[in-house]
């Protein structure tokens, strides 16, 4: 009896410890906090970790190939101020958007050709990407920190947008959820991301396209984070590029890997992320509610983000055996 | 007789000037004034260059220290502390010193020291917008004490008579002077005025998603909320667009504060975004600057000598008193200097 109890303890990993942390705090959060179970505050909850979320699934797939892209909220704040200050010089909206979309994907292969064929590490690369990409667009192609939709958009249309009252990038969210599920988990090269994460150089060794994969990849967390810059103009009617000096891109690491996909490679999936941002979502609301003051909120924060990870140290200890070479 | 003697008076009199003219053009002034200011330096070190106050700061001072013969320089730190003391620190120990600093401190202590060191250094410290724990040669900038009892007073008007009297904060954060402040003057106002109270104050961290995020729980928490007052017009878009969002546009009467700049202000002001704004005269606290960059430089005195506060005048605008020249436009100073 009792070693049945212990081996399901040995059960708990990192995702499930972060899921009981996760359903613990809501249920304490729905029976003391008024408001907190209803409908249109769940609906604010998962919206406020959308753009996050989204965000986020494009760093996992980097991270289970074994990289990291810290150019992610540079491109995402740069790439929609460019397209908007295109618009607001008056420029028309396709020429403006195949534009901006080029340049995203320019530095999504420009990361990608550096650390597969350079042999940078992913880590230099990308910090020094996204500088150069806030530094360029910064001084080079606009004006001010904070560029305005121009009035009537359609990017003011899409925060608007509504079905049963759930805002769209939450629906995004959705799909790009199941799409990236599907593509992790179903697709040929989706199941080579793991392989080429866990082992880069048996993959190559058997022969898979180790590099050109490592440039997909990057090329794919670059669109992700173009969308998920849309989607912030879209809500806020503006973009303010200092969103680059934020917390923001540690938010987004930390959601990818609180939620158990290791910053090695090789594990992890879209599961990971959903669990992570739930708990981040839900932690931030339930702190909003109570009105618990700012520097109290990261306190309590990082308090349960390091409880979570030491008592996976303590449930699932490292040996020879699961430790990876490139561990960080 | 009286007609004899004010014709002879009016004749002594040109008789005087016309022999006193070529003494008179021998004024003193442009001479000292150019002694005292020509090529000295002036630098301006904002938190970040990039944000309109600090542009439009940047345009007039530039204008006018170059027109007396001045350098003007300015350093941007975008937003990151260490970055503005290290440039701070560089102009200190630099072989061309500036004459004057003005500087625009992030929070009450970090550049405290630094400051200090720059006026043993001989260098006038004029501190800008943000007050620091700190005797500058001059504070130029907002009461934001005051500043936030007019955000308050605004908001109580926008509520009206007969309203919930619930009013929802989103603060900046708990270490820069212009939130902390805000705050005390919003809670001065507002314990005068018992029928009003603030019913939520999250903090944005000065960041326009997060505002967005814990206004749209504030305003689900407390539904009858009839304002909210967001410290700073560069994240008060987020809270626009929960208010927005959740259809309460004419509910809710959004006050927020900001430099006055006519696209992130009175454009929005315009289009009904916000309810009121408690602006800056940017340029008459531009000019504020100026005239004490003139005067220390020709006043003889140690720098660190007396330390002013002057503060600009401020005012809650709202659709109602729109003016055409409610705000200024950063394009228009720009081209002063062919920028």
């Amino acid at each position: 009896m009792e070693s049945n109890w212990l081996s399901r303890l040995k059960d708990l990993n990192q995702e499930r410890i972060v899921l009981v942390v996760a359903v613990l705090i809501f249920a304490t959060a729905s029976v003391a906090l008024p408001g907190f179970f209803s409908a249109p505050n769940l609906i604010s909850i998962v919206r406020s970790i959308s753009v996050l979320g989204i965000l986020a699934l494009g760093m996992s797939v980097v991270v289970i190939g074994r990289g990291i892209d810290l150019s992610m909220v540079a491109i995402m704040a740069m790439s929609v101020a460019w397209y908007l200050q295109l618009l607001g010089d008056g420029m028309a909206d396709h020429t403006a958007l195949l534009l901006v979309f080029a340049g995203v994907l320019a530095i999504g292969l420009l990361n990608g050709f550096l650390v597969a064929y350079a042999d940078v590490p992913a880590i230099f690369v990308t910090l020094a990407s996204g500088s150069f990409v806030f530094g360029y667009v910064r001084s080079q192609l606009i004006s001010s920190d904070a560029v305005p939709v121009p009035e009537g958009h359609w990017i003011a249309m899409l925060g608007g947008l509504r079905f049963a009252s759930i805002p769209i990038e939450v629906f995004l969210f959705a799909i790009l959820s199941g799409a990236m599920f599907l593509f992790l988990r179903y697709t040929k090269w989706g199941r080579y991301v793991y392989y080429a994460g866990d082992n880069p150089i048996a993959a190559r060794n058997v022969g898979m396209p180790v590099r050109p994969m490592l440039v997909l990849r990057y090329v794919v967390s670059a669109l992700t984070a173009f969308t998920a810059g849309l989607l912030t103009a879209a809500s806020l009617h503006s973009i303010n590029t200092r969103v680059v000096n934020s917390t923001l891109l540690y938010d987004i690491v930390l959601v990818t890997v609180i939620g158990g996909i290791g910053l090695s490679g090789g594990k992890g999936g879209v599961r990971n992320v959903l669990v992570g941002a739930a708990l981040i979502g839900i932690m931030l609301n339930a702190m909003t509610i109570v009105d618990i003051p700012l520097l109290y909120q990261n306190l309590i924060k990082s308090t349960i983000l390091l409880l979570a990870i030491i008592m996976d140290g303590l449930l699932n200890p490292r040996d020879e055996q699961t430790a990876q070479q490139g561990d960080i | 007789m009286k007609m004899i003697r004010t014709f002879l008076t009016a004749a002594a009199m040109s008789a005087a000037t016309l022999t006193a003219v070529p003494a008179v053009a021998q004024d003193p002034g442009p001479m000292t004034y150019s002694e005292a200011l020509s090529g000295k330096r002036v630098l301006l070190v904002p938190m970040a260059m990039g944000f309109d106050l600090a542009q439009g700061w940047a345009a007039i001072l530039e204008h006018e220290v170059t027109a007396f013969g001045g350098v003007f320089e300015t350093r941007d730190p975008n937003w990151s502390v260490e970055a503005g003391a290290q440039a701070i620190t560089e102009a200190i120990s630099s072989e061309v010193k500036p004459d004057v600093l003005i500087v625009m401190s992030p929070d009450m202590n970090s550049y405290s020291k630094l400051l200090k060191r720059a006026q043993k250094a001989g260098i006038y410290v004029i501190l800008v917008d943000n007050p620091a724990n700190f005797k500058p040669d001059a504070y130029v900038g907002s009461d934001w004490t005051q500043l936030g009892r007019l955000e308050a007073e605004a908001a109580i008007e926008g509520c009206g008579e007969g309203s919930s009297g619930q009013i929802g904060l989103v603060q900046g954060d708990q270490v820069n002077a212009t939130s902390l402040f805000q705050y005390a003057g919003i809670m001065d106002v507002l314990s005068a005025n018992p029928a009003f109270e603030v019913v939520a104050k999250p903090d944005s961290n000065w960041d326009a998603t997060t505002s967005r995020n814990v206004t749209t729980t504030m305003l689900q928490q407390h539904p009858d909320i009839c304002a909210v007052i967001d410290f700073w017009d560069g994240d008060a878009s987020g809270a626009a667009a929960a208010i927005r969002d959740a259809g309460m546009q004419d509910q809710v009467f959004l006050v927020t504060t900001g430099g006055g700049e006519q696209a992130a202000d009175c454009d929005m002001i315009e289009n009904g975004t916000y309810g009121a704004v408690v602006m800056t005269n940017l340029a008459q606290e531009t000019y504020n600057m100026v005239t004490l960059v003139k005067y220390l430089l020709q006043s003889g005195q140690a720098p660190g000598t007396s330390s002013p506060y002057i503060y600009t005048l401020l005012d809650a605008t709202t659709k109602d008193d729109l003016k055409p020249d409610s705000c200024w436009d950063l394009k228009a100073l720009q081209a002063m200097n062919g920028n």
